[in-house]
């Protein structure tokens, strides 16, 4: 058996604005993680960040996260992961603001 | 202060038409993220968790009225309305817009201000006693000193690709204020036997992952070889530092590594080869930037009202206690602003109190702000006939926290709130023990202290330095903060130690009062701070206090 894969997001910065965006089933990049592509197969997760580092100029940084299957779609599993979901602790803002 | 001359001018102009231009290639998809990077960070751009953050130098700490204004204008116009200053005394914004960075450039370069060399392997901003050209306890002035750095070590063609980050900061005072001893370079204006100043030059200090208290390694070197010593320093470094490890890059492990002997050997054989080539224009340029930092006509005039206010006010009486400091000239203080008020972000300050603040140096401050590296605004020359009225507004203003130097006035980094790389946050964990302490309103009978926050083992919240420092960290997927005691930033310099295992998130802010409480009953007088009792009695005591439960379990 192979050994486990824990399920994975492939997430990145935004261009221009910089602030967090998941990449969908669709090739699109959402900046709501519940609307990302949960990837459960390790070299389909390859892929698919091979596939979103080529898009130089829409994104920066991309990399694979971890993440499990919520009620609404994908979730952060650690608090680092969850941060980049709202913003930070210290003002409303970033996408907690909306 | 200090102008750009025509050469100056030109130089930031045609950086930011580069950058301009590299911007435009980046959106448009001719860079890649991989290539246009290390363009952006010679820029002081920055990719964060969140957005974008340009790190904007505040060269040794200096700034004008109109400069404060624009750093305003472009907080409101480009940001989201605020800055946040740091221990390197920059100011970093943390939401700029990629296609907007040129434009933030060029807005900075109105006021000859830039971000250059604030990342990248290269020397940064060099930094100095924020208390510079006004302490009392000063031989003289560094920020002359400072500016020639600045203008050599800007765009220098042999230092632009340097085994690492390097820092430079000076100070012209017996008390060290600027941190000398965690610096790659520090500097420390001393008088040799004939009375000449001059300089003891440190060497290998730090900070990060190997915290490191800088050696001596010239007791005094007169000021006319600042400049080739400097150089030569930086060029064996550049080619006896490790390029194979970057956590073994700072000069700090090569001077570990290869011991401070072999450098002083070096260096001083490097210098009498590049001394030759010094004709003396860096001394003609150095007296040019002196008369430029010459100090301002200071009033001879009565420190009227200055006392009765005080009797009349005990808000005002406290503000006085513990925010202002001994200026050099006769009738005059030193104001720190806090930006630390209760439960506020450290360092963090609006564009209208930035607009506050220049307006107050305007009128009653001779046009002079600096940046502390201890994320405070200074007023450096303040008329005590004036500092009733500067209060007033600093208060109308939320200014007015009569905290310096106190348990709440605490360095924090941005931590996992901004920061890509932090393994925890520290500006919560900042804002919860400024609140607690205040609530429990025993902060002025707690007396000096510095508690000193960093988000991950990088240490740009100076924990190792802090009285108190605390580490978060990631243990399993959990913030984990760490306690380090006994460290001081000082020309005492000594780095923290260890105190026991780490806490929760929501232990940390109980184990900080607990362990503040505690020094309460073990100090000797109300005199005696916390570092100079944690000094008497060691580590024992504290830890007793930190993990009583531990104790019990022992003695059983
Ligand atoms: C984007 C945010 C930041 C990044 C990526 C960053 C990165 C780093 C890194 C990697 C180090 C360790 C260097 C080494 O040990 O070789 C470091 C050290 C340091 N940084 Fe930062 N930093 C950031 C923000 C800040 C801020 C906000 C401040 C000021 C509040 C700051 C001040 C310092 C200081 C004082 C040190 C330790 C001194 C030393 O260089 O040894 N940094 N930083
Ligand atoms: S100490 Fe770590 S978390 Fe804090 S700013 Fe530096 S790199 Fe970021």
């Amino acid at each position: 058996m192979a050994r486990s894969f824990t399920p994975k997001v492939v997430t990145a910065n935004a261009l221009l604005e910089g602030d967090a965006v998941w990449l969908t089933e669709d090739n699109t990049w959402t900046r709501d993680i519940r609307e990302a592509e949960l990837i459960t197969d390790e070299a389909h997760g390859d892929l698919r960040l091979l596939e979103a580092q080529a898009r130089a100029d829409e994104i920066a940084g991309a990399y694979l996260a971890d993440a499990k299957s919520g009620e609404d779609g994908p979730e952060p599993t650690h608090f680092r992961e969850a941060f980049r979901t709202r913003g930070p602790s210290n003002y409303h803002h970033g996408k907690q603001a909306g | 202060m200090y102008k750009y001359n025509d050469f100056d001018e030109a130089f930031v102009r045609s950086r930011v038409a580069q950058f301009r231009g590299q911007v435009e290639r980046r959106i448009d998809g001719s860079l890649t993220e991989d290539e246009f990077k290390p363009l952006r960070l010679m820029n002081g751009l920055y990719l964060q968790l969140h957005a974008y953050m340009l790190r904007v130098a505040v060269p040794y700490g200096t700034l004008n009225s109109a400069q404060m204004r624009q750093l305003a204008y472009i907080a409101d116009k480009w940001d989201k309305g605020y800055g946040h200053f740091t221990t390197r005394q920059n100011i970093q914004y943390n939401w700029p817009k990629l296609q907007d960075v040129p434009d933030m450039l060029e807005a900075l370069a109105d006021v000859e201000m830039h971000a250059i060399q604030t990342s990248g392997n290269t020397i940064r901003n060099v930094t100095a006693d924020h208390f510079a050209g006004a302490a009392a306890d000063e031989i003289e002035d560094p920020r002359a000193i400072a500016e020639l750095l600045r203008q050599w070590s800007t765009d220098h063609p042999e230092f632009q690709f340097l085994p690492r980050k390097f820092k430079i900061a000076v100070t012209g005072a017996a008390e060290d204020r600027a941190v000398t001893k965690a610096h790659d370079i520090g500097l420390r204006m001393v008088r040799n036997d004939a009375g000449e100043p001059g300089f003891e030059v440190i060497v290998g200090g730090g900070l990060g992952r190997t915290p490191m208290v800088g050696k001596v390694l010239r007791d005094f070197l007169p000021k006319a070889d600042l400049l080739p010593y400097c150089e030569a320093i930086v060029s064996v470094y550049n080619l006896l530092g490790r390029r194979d490890n970057k956590y073994k890059a700072r000069i700090k492990i090569t001077v570990h590594e290869n011991g401070l002997e072999k450098i002083q050997e070096l260096v001083e054989d490097r210098f009498t080869t590049i001394r030759a080539g010094f004709s003396g224009h860096d001394q003609e340029l150095l007296s040019e930037i002196e008369t430029a930092f010459a100090p301002p006509a200071f009033a001879a005039k009565p420190t009227d009202g200055y006392e009765a206010a005080r009797l009349a006010n005990p808000a005002f009486r406290s503000w006085t206690d513990t925010n202002l400091s001994e200026h050099k000239a006769d009738g005059y203080a030193i104001v720190s602003i806090s930006i630390k008020k209760h439960g506020a972000t450290p360092g963090d300050a609006t564009s209208d109190q930035m607009r506050v603040m220049a307006e107050l140096a305007e009128k009653y401050g001779h046009n002079e702000l600096r940046i502390s590296h201890e994320q405070n605004v200074i007023l450096p020359h303040v008329h005590k006939s004036d500092l009733a009225k500067v209060y007033a507004a600093l208060r109308e203003a939320d200014l007015a926290t009569a905290n310096i130097g106190l348990v709440s006035d605490i360095i924090a980094c941005p931590g996992m709130d901004y920061c890509a790389l932090a393994t925890a946050r520290s500006i919560p964990i900042a804002q919860e023990i400024a609140t607690r302490f205040d609530e429990l309103k025993i902060e002025h009978d707690i007396g000096q202290l510095k508690i000193k926050i960093s988000g991950c083992i990088n240490a740009c919240g100076h924990h190792h330095v802090g009285h108190i420092g605390i580490l978060g960290l990631d243990r399993a997927g959990v913030e984990n903060y760490q306690i380090t005691l006994g460290g001081d930033g000082t020309q005492t310099t000594s780095i923290g130690e260890r105190a026991g295992p780490g806490f929760s998130a929501e232990e940390i802010v109980p184990a900080i009062e607990r362990l503040v409480t505690g020094y309460l009953d073990l100090r000797d007088s109300p005199a005696e701070t916390f570092l100079q009792t944690y000094r008497r009695l060691g580590m024992e005591p504290f830890k007793a206090i930190l993990y009583p439960a531990e104790d019990k379990a022992n003695a059983a």
